[in-house]
């Protein structure tokens, strides 16, 4: 359930915060095999619960209670991280790579991480193609195994690191640029984009839909976090709809808001999601298509996090 | 034991309730479709002294539709989830019937009669012309097919926010409670333009918000005692003579966790999925993922009795939280004497406990393992170790085949068990 690959990423992060090379890679692939099933088995189980938070408004009208619980089991990880400093080395993470920001879009947390990193670590400015890793399997999640089987992936790193708020990432704390380095040396890149290629389709037309699809929503891992993180309140509502319905007991739709991040989210039945999934253009920039690129996004990054 | 079983073949037949009436001549289920089935027990016939009473249907009808909130743009389902009886008055049967936003009193009568003879009318129906009538006819009432009707009497809408989770009729039958995610209100079941709150456990700031209400009851004699149960494991028993509103409550039963079992899903199968106070009103049971627990009114400190119903879940919690099941709520139920409970599982088993001989069975509903006048099997799950015969794996259980409603008889031996797509009723036969 919880593959060498996963491993691989969360050790990586640990050990070596910033570096560059193959030696670094090879002693580093060392100090992943020592770490502990259990952070992997934490990390594993936060990724999912964002994940079951993100989804759970796209239907009918959430069940409360399931969200309240998935809400405060992430809580509680992120209670446990913090006190045992793997949170902290994260947010430090992200708030170096902060500094580094360039684009303007604000995606979900592993991107995010993802990107800045890659920036600080190795100082380029070209976007480099990260082919979604396959290696040596992965943990299966339902979830993202029924998104992402239409989906193609291909990511791309750099030019879009968002300019997202300094709230903790959780969920990308596996990710560190060690482990990317590792794949941009060239033996690692060929068998990464071999088994990707296996599982997830080809990396450069994957790539130019990321680019497009990353230019997003900025709010989102704001809102999405903003409930943990005692730094970054929730943002308030749209004051043009709170006068409109001024009235109107709204509070559910506040929590809605805040437990899941999307305020104007459309309707969509199940075949919608797929669809919206498997679609391969860019979308445009608008509060109608966001919740489906959104998916493709968050499809994009549990990817990477989870390696499939 | 016999098995006697109704068949629905779509999604929107998915049964949501089942409920037998106070006296156990109706069975009433709610489905996924907002219709209500209501069976009825037929009579001993004296020609087949072994046949008990099968249950017929015996009313079908709209409940409830789908419905749109324009404010926020969702759909409001048409799912029943709660049928309740109320205690029979007089000929008409009636029940209250909820679905997440709306309860509804219906009324389910007969006619078995109707009156003939009127001259007033032509054959088409056409009134005659009145200086034609010449002679004074009194219509008699003749036999007629029977003809069971069901009329919504009372609507009670717009008071819940949140979805509605229990209702809950007061042993004074004049009023009851709803119950939804955040708050309680009490009803009189003649007026359905106010309501009052008796509980309110909204948080100011939503952001706050850590533990909801899932489901509430009246206590069966005190008229002035009710209980409801939360998403943390506690159930608050309180009192309304205490004070107009009830958050502060008179008992709070909360048993202390298990360091040793502590995980990070202990929160989530602490969760308790339903509450039922005994026929008694001494004791009360509720179930949270893994267990059914039995309460001494008396003790708040820890349940006087605990029963696992499938233990050999707890390795599986995080599959179980992947897929969601562990968000599974079953419900549970006393025998008429308080002596047998019973809750369902997967892979269609369901279990009861007898409390008083310390034993417990697993039995399954399903087509293949009940055929009619045959006794069921007892079933067996191997939780490790070698497999004997006849006994399933923890890892072929099925976790689509859930059976989240059962009720049992108030008086008999029958329980009706509710599978997805199937409705079985068994009774025992002495």
């Amino acid at each position: 359930m919880f593959p060498k690959g996963t491993k691989r990423k969360f050790s990586d992060s640990r050990e070596e915060p910033v570096a560059g090379g193959e030696d670094v890679n090879q002693s580093s692939l060392a100090a992943v095999r020592m770490l502990s099933s259990y952070s992997l088995q934490r990390q594993s189980l936060l990724d999912m619960s964002l994940i079951k938070l993100q989804l759970c408004h796209m239907l009918v009208e959430p069940n409360l209670c399931r969200s309240v619980l998935i809400a405060n089991t992430v809580r509680q990880i992120q209670e446990e991280m913090t006190q045992d400093g793997t949170w902290q080395i994260m947010t430090q993470a992200l708030s170096a790579a902060n500094a580094a920001a360039q684009c303007s879009a604000d995606r979900l947390v592993a991107t995010e991480v993802l990107c800045r990193q890659t920036e600080a670590a190795q100082g380029e400015q070209v976007p480099k193609p990260f082919p979604v890793v396959g290696s040596e399997g992965c943990p299966a999640k339902e979830v993202l195994e029924e998104e992402a089987a239409a989906a193609e992936v291909g990511m791309t790193m750099s030019t879009v690191s968002p300019q997202a708020p300094t709230s903790y990432l959780p969920g990308t704390f596996g990710m560190d640029p060690c482990w990317e380095e590792e794949e941009t040396g060239e033996d690692d890149d060929d068998e990464e984009e071999e088994e990707d290629s296996e599982e997830c389709g080809s990396g450069s037309e994957g790539e130019e839909r990321e680019r497009d699809s990353l230019v997003e929503d900025t709010r989102t891992a704001e809102q999405v976090f903003g409930t943990f993180e005692i730094k970054n309140p929730a943002p308030s509502p749209d004051p043009a709809l709170e006068e409109l319905f001024s009235d109107v007991d709204a509070s559910y739709y506040d929590l809605d808001t805040v437990l899941t991040g999307m305020q104007s989210v459309p309707k969509m039945g199940p075949y919608d999601l797929l669809e919206s999934l498997s679609s391969h253009g860019p979308s445009p920039l608008s509060s109608s298509t966001s919740c489906r690129s959104d998916l493709n996004e968050l499809d994009h990054i549990m990817e990477i996090i989870v390696g499939s | 034991l016999y098995s006697h079983k109704k068949v629905g073949w779509k999604p929107a037949d998915i049964i949501s309730t089942v409920e037998f009436n106070h006296s156990g001549e109706l069975l009433a289920t709610g489905d996924k479709g907002g219709r209500v089935v209501i069976f009825q027990q037929e009579l001993e016939s004296k020609n087949q002294p072994q046949c008990r009473g099968e249950y017929n249907v015996y009313s079908t009808f709209q409940s409830h539709e789908p419905e749109f909130d324009y404010l926020k743009s969702l759909e409001i389902e048409e799912k029943i989830n709660k049928i309740r009886w109320l205690p029979q008055k007089n000929a008409a049967q009636f029940l209250l019937s909820t679905n997440d936003k709306t309860i509804k009193l219906w009324k389910i009568s007969e006619r078995d009669k109707r009156p003939e003879g009127y001259n007033l009318k032509e054959e088409d129906g056409r009134y005659r012309d009145p200086t034609t009538v010449t002679t004074l006819r009194v219509p008699v009432f003749q036999p007629m097919d029977l003809m069971v009707e069901a009329s919504p009497r009372r609507v009670f809408a717009n008071a819940h926010t949140y979805h509605i989770n229990s209702i809950s009729v007061n042993s004074d039958c004049e009023t009851y409670l709803s119950a939804d995610d955040l708050r309680i209100n009490l009803w009189n079941l003649e007026i359905t333009d106010r309501s009052f709150n008796i509980v309110d456990i909204k948080p100011v700031n939503m952001e706050e918000l850590t533990e909801v209400i899932t489901a509430a009851e009246f206590h069966p004699n005190q008229c002035n005692t009710f209980v409801y149960s939360s998403s943390k494991g506690t159930i608050r028993l309180c009192d309304m003579r205490a004070s107009a509103l009830c958050d502060q409550h008179s008992k709070l039963f909360e048993e202390p966790e298990d360091p040793s079992n502590r995980s990070f899903f202990s929160e989530i199968i602490s969760s308790i999925s339903d509450v039922k106070f005994s026929h008694s009103g001494r004791y009360m049971m509720t179930r949270d993922y893994l267990s059914v627990k039995i309460w001494d009114l008396n003790m708040e400190s820890r349940p006087v009795e605990t029963y696992q119903v499938h233990e050999y879940l707890r390795s599986k919690l995080c599959s179980l939280y992947e897929n969601d099941c562990i968000f599974d709520k079953f419900e549970c139920c006393w025998n008429g004497n308080d002596s047998v409970v019973m809750t369902g599982s997967y892979n269609n088993f369901f279990r009861m406990f007898d409390r008083g001989y310390r034993q417990d069975v697993t039995l399954e509903a399903s087509r293949e393992s009940s055929k009619p006048r045959s006794v069921l099997k007892p079933r067996k799950v191997c939780t490790g170790g070698k497999r004997k015969k006849d006994e399933i794996s923890v890892d072929s259980l099925d976790f689509n085949k859930k059976i989240l409603h059962t009720a049992w008889h108030p008086q008999d031996n029958i329980i009706a068990v509710a599978t997805t797509n199937n409705l079985y009723i068994f009774q025992d036969k002495l």
